[in-house]
């Protein structure tokens, strides 16, 4: 029992280092509360170091903690992403007028993210009913403090009050499937219930209402629709580089825990590599196609509300909701080349999706507003923000040749390789619809002049550099795509299915 | 061998001129626009070169070349030409410097990054013509859609904004939609030959015919609608008045000249030969909206009170004689459809040019604001009837071989049995001289404006720069029109081997629904 708990933590190094950052980040809050900065530079050498070891398990697949969590080549992916994400987010704070006018709390917000981070490397890995709900639990009322952090601002309190009353709504709901499940299957790890479900002596009807709940969890996470009324006045109120962190990182996680959920539980072992054998041990009901129409409803609203926004966090909020639905179409087929296209979405997204969350961050500390009139004329107020942000509107788009395109390209593949054709023309016809208010932006930047006699706008270098550092990716990647697509295909391996 | 890199020598010569202008203090206006000319005029050099090495009796393309790009795909970088595109190309770096150097003066502002963005056109234009993978070719046909949507939305007209985001969408609306017909193309293609996923277009032509109809038909609609929107066939053709009445002149002759070209381009070298049996069974319908379009877009042209909205709804009628001239599936109609582009390209290219530099003097473009500008500007007044009755179609000159061509093949074609295409078409060039003439004359003849003041302005004559820029267009309007074998020569080859394609289709194989595979038909090449 010890040795094997011993051999588990050697396994669980990442999150070790984690856990230890966060409390060095809180003692350091406590010690450095004359120099707040140097939390930040703590909690980013931590997470550095996290996803230093991370790398170090690629290629291992095996369980750990009595099959609590997994530690395979699809977590370590995603713990490598959400550590990235963590680091550039940390960056931001830096450079974020809003997080800097809490000098006194900002001991508290490095440790928070930290937490949060440990929480999102739990959910990647999370291959157990109850770590999946405490990993969830852990992520998001870290993220609720955080979502409120400034709360001197009215908007931003009223964001962490909304998100956590849908948040504790939806994980109730969620807990109470889990409940059902075990209930059904007697078991609370993944290969359990799926050994249960194989059986086929499980009610069908209790199955699905099982299933359904925990989907309303999973739905609230990756903020899908009609479970995604928190995202935007979450993602307006928030401060921005939450906002940014909650849009790619959190969404990660919750198709990490999402994937590996339907993957592990519902696949049916003893048919493995084929299509049908996906969803067959819940035969009885096509679970493919409600995730389908999720799928459609998701992007669909997303984009169409979209074009109503004319805040940019607001609009972003909506765009990464559409994103979202994009990205759940590679989750309806779940097959290899559905999943390697999902994962390959989310490293192009991480690049894109922050980077435009970065210029708007950066207009905001200069101008203090977020609304699409303050973008008249920056094109030429400052040529290098303006053309960086067409590089990643025309990739959130999906156009050659960035790499959102390659992120699509693989996408559609994936979708009519398995022959959901028409899924693939919806998502191409939202693609159009997003055109729209992505060319509104760029409208106003390029071809409206500056209101008044707004001179140019000066930023600082090293805002610039993170700027240019997340440009190179979303046009690189776009020419050159075959590293990203071959980690993504060696990171498909999940405990538990051979 | 400089004939293995050509084709890419000559795509990406532009960027290097892009390259070049940002060394280019942006205030130093002559050496911009220098910098500019020169780089599109070498590209023209250069290209001469595929001009003078091209063999005419070779079937399939030549100067491939080609290289593995993504190999877990099967995609790969590339590039050849056969006749179609050798015109194609020709008329894409003959054209740039001629609007760059007949619109010298035309933009006052941002001139650095307007020369830019007309470079970088150009190298997407040139990639779309020379692309023999799909992938690449649609790398290039939206990589295009951005320094477009500047070029109209920067320095257009006064509803440029509104003109530039309409362009956009409608042109990217079908080209998500290839995007989706061309990934099942290389899936679908994939289950025929055994093999894996491929976009390469010479291996997909000798598969992609063998499918079945209904896939054939679906994936023939979604390449076509792409391709209808861009030429712009009725009734996809709403963007095109606004987008060409906005451009400046430059993005005009250029979208005039070159863009709408790739419609039809795309019908000749995907559509067609990859979907033979589809061709059979849709070229009826599209022939009735391409005659539509003839006599719709002609009728349209009569009533407008702006020359520049005149020209392009010429435009709507003179492309309808290609796309009929396509499907009418004879070697005339064919030949007559690939010179009728090259055609247009100079004619329409021309007109739009000779508005602009009316429109640089005096500032306006309604017909009714001008009259007896002939008396004051000769040699404008004769180059703009040589252009107009070019564009006419006269005996001599470059129109009318095409137009002849396509009016026969239409009247021969056994795909499209029924004389009242080729009837309803010729009204097409009746309407023509009507629209172009009646403006010709209510410009040009009659009174002279009280002082000579046309809007305020006075009007004078053509510059030696604007000549020199008109010359070479009427140079080409004339040799075609005297001598097209020079040209039909080169195009002759990929207009017979796709003609003899869909012949082979009709009589050959009887329209399978079911999906087997037949090996009766010999595949192309």
């Amino acid at each position: 029992m010890v040795e094997q708990i011993l051999v588990s933590v050697s396994r669980f190094l990442p999150e070790v280092t984690l856990t230890v950052t966060f409390c060095v980040a809180i003692l350091g809050g406590l010690i450095f509360h004359k120099h707040p900065k140097t939390v930040g530079y703590l909690a980013f050498i931590g997470i550095l170091v996290s996803i230093f070891c991370a790398v170090q398990q690629l290629g291992v697949s095996e369980s750990v903690f009595s099959g609590m969590i997994s530690v395979d080549p699809f977590a370590v992916f995603f713990k490598i992403l959400i550590g990235s994400v963590a680091l550039i987010i940390i960056a931001f704070s830096f450079f974020s007028a809003e997080v800097l006018t809490t000098v006194r709390r900002m001991g508290e917000y490095f440790s928070l993210l930290v937490a949060m981070t440990l929480g999102m490397f739990l959910m990647a890995g999370a291959s157990n009913l109850l770590m999946m709900v405490l990993a969830l639990e852990l992520t998001s009322l870290s993220s609720y403090i955080l979502a409120g952090y400034t709360k001197e601002a009215a908007d931003s309190s009223e964001a962490s009050l909304k998100y956590i009353l849908y948040g504790a709504l939806s994980s109730g709901v969620m807990l109470y499937g889990v409940s059902i499940l075990y209930g059904l299957t007697g078991a609370t790890d993944f290969i359990g219930v799926n050994k249960a479900l194989a059986l086929g002596t499980t009610s069908h009807v209790s199955l699905l209402v099982a299933t359904i709940f925990i989907i309303v969890g999973f739905g609230y996470k990756i903020s899908a629709v009609p479970f995604h009324f928190w995202t935007p006045d979450v993602y307006e109120g928030a401060p921005i580089t939450i906002t940014a962190f909650l849009s790619v990182a959190s969404k990660a996680a919750g198709f990490a825990m999402m994937i590996r959920f339907f993957k592990v539980t519902f696949i049916d072992t003893h048919m493995v590599g084929l299509p049908s054998g996906m969803w067959a041990s819940v035969s009885g009901f096509e679970w493919n196609k409600l995730l389908a129409i999720l799928s459609v409803l998701t992007m669909t609203l997303g984009n169409l509300v979209a074009v109503w926004q004319n805040n940019l966090k607001r609009l972003l909020a909506y765009s990464s909701i559409a994103h979202a639905g994009y990205m759940l179409m590679g989750v309806v087929i779940l097959s290899d080349k559905g999943l390697a296209a999902v994962l390959i979405y989310f490293i192009v997204y991480l690049f894109m999706n922050l980077g435009a969350f970065l210029v708007v961050m950066m207009v905001a500390n200069k101008t203090g507003s977020e609304d699409i009139d303050t973008y008249k004329g920056l094109g030429y107020r400052s040529p290098l923000v303006g053309v960086a942000m067409v590089i990643f509107f025309i990739s959130l788009t999906g156009l050659p040749p960035t790499a959102g395109f390659i992120g699509k390209l693989y996408l559609f593949s994936a979708l009519l390789d398995a022959k959901w054709i028409w899924l693939a023309v919806v998502g191409a016809i939202n693609s159009v619809v997003s055109l729209y208010y992505y060319v509104r932006v760029l409208r106003n930047m390029f071809l409206r002049d500056p209101e008044g006699n707004a001179g140019p706008l000066v930023f600082p270098t090293p805002q610039l550099t993170l700027l240019v550092v997340l440009m190179i990716p979303t046009i690189l990647f776009g020419l050159y795509f075959t590293p990203i697509v071959n980690f993504a295909n060696a990171s498909l391996l999940m405990f538990g299915i051979q | 061998m400089i004939s293995n890199f050509i084709v890419s020598l000559v795509t990406f010569f532009p960027l290097l001129g892009i390259v070049l202008l940002l060394f280019v203090d942006k205030e130093k206006a002559q050496i911009i626009k220098l910098v500019g000319f020169i780089t599109s005029l070498a590209t023209f050099v250069l290209s001469l070169h595929l001009y003078f090495h091209f063999d005419s009796q070779v079937a399939g393309f030549q100067f491939v070349q080609q290289f593995v790009w993504i190999g877990g795909l099967n995609i790969s970088y590339h590039v050849g030409i056969d006749g179609l595109s050798l015109l194609m190309i020709l008329l894409t770096t003959f054209l740039t410097p001629i609007a760059l150097l007949g619109t010298w003066n035309s933009i006052e502002r941002r001139i650095r990054e307007y020369t830019m963005m007309i470079l970088l056109l150009e190298t997407g234009m040139l990639g779309v013509f020379a692309s023999l993978d799909l992938f690449l070719f649609y790398v290039f046909w939206e990589a295009m859609l951005i320094p477009m949507y500047f070029i109209i939305g920067l320095w257009g007209g006064q509803d440029r904004v509104y003109a530039a985001v309409k362009f956009f969408l409608y042109t990217l609306f079908g080209s998500l939609l290839m995007l989706v017909a061309i990934i099942a193309l290389g899936y679908f293609a994939s289950t025929m030959r055994g093999g894996a996923f491929t976009t390469n277009l010479v291996e997909l032509y000798s598969v992609a015919s063998r499918l079945p109809l209904t896939l054939q038909l679906w994936m023939f609609l979604a390449f076509a609608l792409s391709f209808a929107i861009k030429v712009p066939l009725f009734p996809f053709h709403t963007w095109l008045p606004d987008a060409h009445v906005q451009a400046p002149t430059a993005g005009s002759v250029i979208l005039a000249g070159v863009l709408l070209k790739m419609g039809t381009y795309g019908f000749i070298r995907f559509c067609v030969p990859l979907f033979p049996d589809a061709t059979i069974v849709i070229a009826p319908y599209i022939s009735v909206l391409a005659v539509v379009g003839i006599v719709y877009g002609a009728l349209v042209s009569i009533v407008q009170t702006d020359i520049k909205k005149l020209v392009a709804y010429s435009s709507v009628s003179h492309l309808g004689f290609v796309v009929l001239g396509i499907f009418a599936m004879t070697e005339e109609g064919m030949q007559g459809a690939i010179i009728q582009m090259v055609n247009h390209g100079l004619s329409t290219g021309a007109l739009f040019l000779l508005v602009g530099m009316i429109y640089d003097r005096v500032h306006t473009r309604k017909i009714s604001d001008f009259g007896g500008v002939a008396k004051l500007m000769p040699v404008f007044a004769s180059f703009l009837m040589i252009i107009s009755l070019s564009s006419i179609g006269l005996p001599g000159l470059n129109g009318f071989v095409g137009e002849f061509l396509i009016l026969l093949g239409a009247f021969n074609s056994t795909l499209l049995d029924n004389h009242a295409f080729a009837a309803f078409a010729a009204l097409g060039v009746i309407l023509s001289a009507v629209y172009l003439l009646w403006m010709y004359q209510r410009v040009m003849f009659g009174p002279v404006r009280e002082g000579g003041l046309y809007n305020g302005h006075t009007l004078t004559d053509l510059t030696r720069r604007e000549i020199v820029a008109l010359i070479p267009i009427v140079l080409f309007v004339v040799w075609i029109g005297v001598y097209p074998e020079t040209f039909l020569s080169k195009s002759a080859e990929v207009a017979k081997r796709t003609v003899q394609l869909i012949e082979t289709t009709q009589r050959g194989a009887p329209i399978r629904y079911a999906d087997s595979p037949d090996s009766s038909r010999e595949p192309l090449h």
